[in-house]
């Protein structure tokens, strides 16, 4: 699904091992081959992820960030294949996923719907819409994202170095700022806004309409990456980004952290040497993330108003 | 003087209450369809028109719409038995999965006589399916991680072992298509068109149909006539009252969570020895998650499911005749499917439990 452009640091190990042939380069290679699978792989986890942070923040589950992923995908595909260009591509596929996130947001905030039933039922609604307009397996084949290529890291798609930004950004927006301050607030009790005479409703908006833009992105990312839509080109990474909230206790920082270790479990899934048939390695990532989740329950503290 | 069985005035207004958020929902839906089929360039009408037609229009088609409810009956029912409790069961689909596997195993494994072999069929599926959702249930009750991910995850797994297991250990010698061999001719479900001779002989409606019917039956009497059914919704309604009055929580939602997986499998055995008599790779088209529909549409009452199952059962063949006739993709019913719940789920339907969606 992925191509894999090699990096020079393996292109490099590559050569040294043809002088020294030994077992302990081929294990170097095989690191230095997953580290950068692994970086691509976690990047639309880290953009769920963030998302999820946001959302679940303002008190609002958001179990939807795989149908937002899904949609995103698809408005990419098509939003490029329409007008040619990469970019065009990029702010449609955003749109897409806000304007799902919009119908999450109102049906579980405005209308005070079960946040979970909403959630589920709206990544139903991706599925719904995606297989109505695009009847075939796979999309037409589109142009991916910039590359950006330098020099020891390697060459990654540009929304990769944004992600890192993002996930600055956020920490700085939701623990540095008075906004921020606010959208927690959000979360953690129903009554604080409302008594300072802000709005918790806007605040909990804004939470949900930020995971829609941020698991937008990664959804674009994973249609830029592959370069066409298939159904079920998610793959369940909403759900998994989901986990990685909750493994790294809603904070952007640590929840990244948890999206590395499932991007590389994804990453192993892509390793051909091995021989193992790949439905067995496809189950790793699910695997992890129930691991994870029993380890982690009890440790972790959600935001003491979510699904309020 | 004979007595006229009458509803009580309270009774009348309590139906008409529970009935007005579904007709509010189908009504959003008829009209959101409407413009969708406007916007295509069809005649709304028309459409409406071959979709009734051919959901009920003969007994024949009709036998097609129950067969389609039947494993929306039984995803629905499992559905609905997790909502009693509080557990949200999104994991009918891997259940099913696990379930229908199980059956085919024992099916083309052993060549016993269908008195001996359909029961241990349904033993091996049931049990399989009980013991893939128990998995989400003991992390729920011992470490109070959330069914939803969990059971999420299990159906991906159970996939991509199936697909696994059919398409490298199990798949039938010299075929391209991805399934196993035939199950024994005894176990093997009837049709019901070979009890009744209105139905045409190719009309696959089998004993399940009637099987689900009785399940959703023996359901209601569960949940409303037994200790352990009282227990269930007690859990589900009050968990802190529950264990006041001495009920194991955790253990509660374990059973649940078994009692519910073993119905969701059935879905899988209606596939695998009712219609295919085979386990086809991905032959699921999303009946655990249909299922949820049905069990929000059906206000979580075993019979509202039927009703419910039954409804989408026409939905689904009629979709398939639009398509075919008019041009109109099935992939429509989907978004319909979903633009159902979240209206369902915006316009406060009562839950029966109050701890579900808190703790994800």
């Amino acid at each position: 699904m992925y191509s894999f452009p090699h990096n020079p640091t393996v292109v490099l190990l590559y050569k040294v091992e043809l002088r020294a042939s030994g077992i302990g380069t081929e294990v170097l290679t095989i690191i230095f081959e997953l580290i950068p699978r692994t970086i691509r792989m976690s990047t639309p986890l880290v953009l769920a992820g963030l998302g999820g942070v946001y959302s679940e923040r303002s008190g609002v589950v958001n179990i939807a960030l795989e149908g937002i992923m899904l949609i995103s995908a698809f408005g990419y595909v098509i939003g490029t294949s329409a007008s040619g260009s990469a970019w065009a591509g990029l702010v449609i596929g955003i749109g897409f996923g806000t304007a799902i996130a919009l119908v999450h947001a109102i049906a579980s905030i405005s209308f005070r719907a079960d946040q979970i039933v909403s959630g589920v039922a709206i990544n139903f609604l991706a599925i719904g819409i995606t297989e109505f307009l695009n009847r075939k397996a796979t999309s037409p084949r589109v142009e991916g994202l910039t590359q950006w290529n330098l020099p020891l890291i390697g060459s990654y798609s540009c929304l990769v170095y944004l992600t890192l930004l993002l996930m600055v950004g956020s920490h700085v927006f939701l623990f540095k700022t008075p906004w921020g301050l606010r959208l927690r607030a959000a979360g953690e009790s129903t009554e604080a806004l409302n008594m300072l005479g802000l709005s918790r409703a806007r605040w909990q908006y804004i939470g949900v309409m930020a995971s829609g833009v941020l698991a937008g992105l990664g959804g674009c990312f994973l249609a830029s990456e592959a370069h066409y839509f298939t159904k079920g080109i998610t793959a369940g990474r909403g759900y998994v980004a989901l986990a990685a909230v909750i493994f790294g206790n809603w904070t952007p920082y640590k929840t990244a952290a948890a999206c590395l270790l499932f991007g590389f479990a994804n990453a192993l899934q892509l390793e051909s040497r091995w021989q193992i048939p790949s439905q067995l390695l496809q189950c790793l990532p699910y695997l992890l993330t129930m691991v994870v989740l029993v380890g982690v329950i009890g440790k972790s503290k959600p935001p003491a108003s979510l699904g309020k | 003087m004979a007595r006229i069985p009458s509803f009580s005035k309270p009774q009348i207004t309590e139906i008409l209450h529970a009935g007005r958020p579904i007709a509010f929902s189908l009504g959003i839906v008829i009209v959101l369809s409407s413009l969708v089929i406007g916007i295509l360039g069809q005649n709304v009408l028309e459409v409406y028109r071959i979709l009734v037609l051919s959901a009920f229009g003969s007994l024949d088609d009709f036998g097609y719409v129950l067969f389609n409810a039947t494993p929306l009956i039984f995803t629905g029912l499992a559905v609905t038995i997790g909502f009693k409790c509080g557990l949200f069961n999104i994991g009918c689909e891997g259940q099913l999965y696990a379930g229908g596997f199980a059956a085919v195993w024992v099916g083309f494994h052993f060549n016993f006589p269908a008195i001996i072999l359909i029961p241990l069929c349904f033993f091996a599926a049931m049990t399989a399916g009980a013991g893939w959702a128990a998995i989400a249930g003991i992390l729920k009750a011992k470490f109070g991680v959330h069914e939803v991910i969990n059971t999420i995850m299990m159906n991906f797994i159970a996939i991509a072992l199936t697909s696994y297991l059919v398409t490298e250990v199990y798949q039938e010698a010299g075929q391209m298509i991805p399934h196993t061999p035939q199950i024994y001719e005894t176990a093997h479900l009837p049709r019901i068109s070979a009890f009744i001779g209105l139905l045409s002989k190719s009309n696959p409606l089998n004993v399940m149909f009637l099987l689900a019917i009785v399940a959703a039956l023996s359901c209601q009497f569960f949940l409303k006539r037994t200790q352990y059914g009282y227990e269930l919704r007690l859990v589900g309604d009050a968990p802190d009252v529950a264990t006041y009055g001495g009920i194991n929580v955790g253990t509660v939602t374990v059973w649940t969570m078994m009692l519910s997986g073993a119905i969701a499998s059935l879905a899988g055995v209606w596939d695998v020895m009712g219609y295919r008599y085979r386990f086809l790779d991905n032959f699921s088209p999303g009946f655990g998650y249909t299922g949820i529909a049905a069990a929000l549409l059906g206000r979580n009452h075993p019979y509202g499911v039927c009703l419910a199952a039954i409804l989408f059962g026409a939905l689904n063949k009629g979709a398939l005749d639009v398509d075919i006739l008019l041009n109109v993709p099935r992939e429509l019913f989907l978004i319909i499917q979903a633009v159902l719940i979240i209206c369902l789920a915006s316009i406060q339907i009562k839950w029966q439990s109050g701890t579900l969606g808190k703790t994800v």
